[in-house]
């Protein structure tokens, strides 16, 4: 079954500029009941988006018309907490096909990539510069190529490159599925199984 | 060059490595909740697989449980739902399953320990981050998401990159009224929420190894709360002793073989880390959180941070961190008042914890104003602490021995504390919300959960239980 392919975007963004944002404010334990998967990206930053009534909080950048875009833009260390994949699925599910940060946890950067929602990770001085030119205008645009590796702010031409390990590059450009490919591991698995 | 010990157990289960760094690795044992497996599920019958190891896969009931009236149909639809679906799915896929009402139920990280299935050498996956906590028996143990316990389910592997390499050392004998969890606290309070991000760590040194195992389970359950991809400690006599004549682990020879081998499993002299750490064990005092990450930690007799010196981004989730726990810069943490109290979850919910706070609050009483939940880890815990009489010493104080889950520490069930109150949490997470919408929450060790409790303030247990 194959994941949604990834080559490269150009779009808006929607910053939340707020360091170790863990998966508890992504999407809330009491959002986790579902079986299915389907409907997180409601309740996405639930309590930072709306108020104990359910009213908008206008504050929130999500409730900000004047930010629009597939890229959400977050401050370091983004992801942290539980290892719950409902949190990429909330983002995905959102409208989110990219997620730009400083420093991802190492779980959250795995379930983003089983989904075929991007982490890209930039220098501290990139992600600084983006946050600069979204105040000078909230329409401002980014630009991300799988295949370079390179992620570009589209008004100043400033550039960063982002790291990624080749398999799961494959796999995003591909739409390759995991599961699929370990299954096809099965004689391998066995013969390991046998041996120990 | 010799091995660390993550690299022998690691190394012991590759089936493949991959261009890009990559590895295909065996899964030895696979525990289960209902939380993060009805998607896995799913998805395996959407391929028309079944599960392929049933007989090396856990489940139990836990994240969505009451901890009241556990023999009453749940009322939450959802909750019900989601429980039912795992002992639904579990049955399909001939998986034994601890389902609510079963002697064995229990939370998770406390069930595979007690019940013998997590072992040293062993590679270990659940749905869930603090399955670092069976790494305190020298397995590489770790926590994944939903995608993956579906690679686990049709394949016993899944892809990995292999983590970096730290260690920390803490040495020297703690002090008195000092706890493993105040130990954990203090590590990620000098190295940060996410200094260990990347990483797996090995925690040693001599006050590690002079801890019992639910101690160590302790330390190694929040691991992930510093970033660490997971914890691990080599095991010894001590964990072999815990281990002996339980249900699933080998008895008689086979268990002196198993011994034997066990004894493999420590770092080599002259292996390498990527970053070592050491810290003095008397220098580590009665640790309180005052922010939003379990990094944000100080000394109980201590006062919380200014934030002088931070800036941009820093300085804003600082502020952010203590305009929601309603402290200033500077505050003593002591004399801070305590709407509730927590003692349980996979962190401390095991029955050294429970003797630890019944032996304390014996023969006091709980202040006026504390609402106590006392949540036992498991059916085992419960049962032991009401054959030690542990229920009545409560009782006598004031308090209440609920029914086993993860209870207030994720506040998927009923037990959540209300916006705006102070919650002194024997859990791992002081996140915003992570006790229920508004709830603030202190993370401490169970000697200052049992002080709270008596008082209705942040006090030093030392001084409240003259330790």
């Amino acid at each position: 079954m194959p994941i949604p392919k990834f080559t490269t975007l150009r779009c808006g963004t929607v910053p939340v500029k707020i360091e170790n944002i863990d998966t508890d404010q992504i999407i809330p334990a009491r959002f986790l009941k579902a079986v299915e998967r389907k409907g997180f990206g409601d309740n996405l930053f639930r309590d930072w988006r709306y108020d104990a009534q359910g009213a908008p909080i206008e504050a929130f950048p999500l409730n900000d018309k004047r930010y629009k875009g597939e890229i959400l833009v977050a401050s370091k260390n983004f992801g942290c907490g539980s290892s719950r994949e409902h949190a990429a699925w909330a983002i995905y599910d959102y409208g989110f096909k990219v997620v730009v940060s400083s420093f991802f946890a190492d779980i959250f950067k795995n379930n983003a990539l089983n989904n075929g929602l991007l982490p890209v990770q930039v220098s501290e001085e990139f992600l600084a510069a983006i946050f600069k030119e979204l105040e000078r205008d909230r329409a401002a645009q980014l630009e991300v190529d799988l295949g370079r590796q390179t992620i570009a702010i589209v008004s100043t031409g400033e550039k960063c490159s982002f790291e990624i390990d080749s398999y799961k590059k494959q796999c995003l450009t591909n739409g390759y599925d995991d599961v699929d490919y370990l299954v096809s591991l099965r004689p391998e698995i066995d013969s390991y199984e046998a041996a120990h | 060059m010799g091995k660390t010990l993550f690299d022998k157990v690691w190394d012991a289960h590759v089936v493949r490595e991959l261009d890009g760094g990559r590895t295909v690795l065996y899964i030895d044992r696979h525990y289960i909740h209902e939380v993060t497996s009805p998607v896995a599920f799913l998805g395996l019958k959407n391929r028309g697989l079944k599960v392929a190891r049933p007989a090396q896969t856990t489940a139990t009931a836990d994240h969505n449980v009451p901890t009241v009236d556990q023999h009453l149909p749940i009322a939450d639809a959802q909750s019900r739902e989601q429980l039912e679906a795992l002992s639904t799915n579990c049955r399909a896929n001939d998986i034994e399953c601890f389902a609510l009402g079963h002697p064995k139920q229990g939370v998770v990280h406390i069930v595979g320990p007690e019940l013998g299935f997590t072992q040293p050498g062993m590679t270990i996956v659940c749905g869930d981050s603090h399955t670092s906590t069976h790494g305190a028996f020298g397995a590489v143990a770790f926590g994944i998401g939903t995608s993956e316990v579906e690679m686990v389910f049709a394949s016993q592997c899944i892809l990995q990159p292999k983590p970096k390499k730290m260690r920390i050392a803490v040495d020297g004998k703690l002090g008195a009224g000092v706890t493993s969890k105040d130990v954990i606290l203090y590590i990620i309070s000098q190295i940060s929420a996410s200094g260990g991000t990347g990483h797996f760590i090995e925690f040693a040194g001599s006050a590690i190894c002079a801890m019992t195992m639910e101690e160590r389970m302790t330390v190694c359950n929040m691991a992930i709360e510093c970033g660490a991809r997971g914890g691990m400690i080599a095991p010894d006599q001590t964990t072999f002793d815990y281990l002996q004549g339980r249900e699933n682990v080998p008895q008689g020879e086979a268990f002196d073989r198993a011994v034997e081998q066990w004894r493999t499993l420590f770092t080599d002299p002259d292996a390498t880390f990527d970053i070592e750490y050491r810290f003095d064990a008397p220098a580590i005092e009665p640790m309180i959180t005052y922010g939003t990450n379990p990094g944000m930690g100080v000394a109980v007799t201590g006062a919380i941070p200014t934030g002088e010196g931070l800036t941009g981004s820093d300085r804003t989730s600082f502020d952010k961190a203590l305009e929601y726990m309603g402290f200033h810069g500077g505050e003593k943490m002591i004399g801070k008042k305590v709407d509730y109290v927590f003692l349980g979850s996979c962190t401390n919910g095991r029955i050294e914890d429970f003797r630890l706070f019944a032996s304390l609050v014996k023969g006091r009483r709980k202040a006026e104003g504390v609402t106590a939940w006392l949540v036992p880890g498991s059916k085992d815990v419960e049962a032991q602490a009401r054959a030690e009489g542990l229920d009545k010493t409560l009782e006598q104080a004031g308090f209440v021995l609920r029914q086993p889950g993860c209870s207030a520490c994720l506040a998927m069930n009923a037990d959540k504390i209300p916006a705006g109150k102070y919650s002194v949490s024997t859990s791992n997470r002081n996140f915003e919300g992570r006790q229920g919408p508004g709830a603030r929450t202190m993370l401490a060790g169970v000697p200052m959960a049992a002080a709270a409790a008596i008082t209705g303030r942040i006090e030093d247990p030392r001084k409240v239980f003259e330790l």
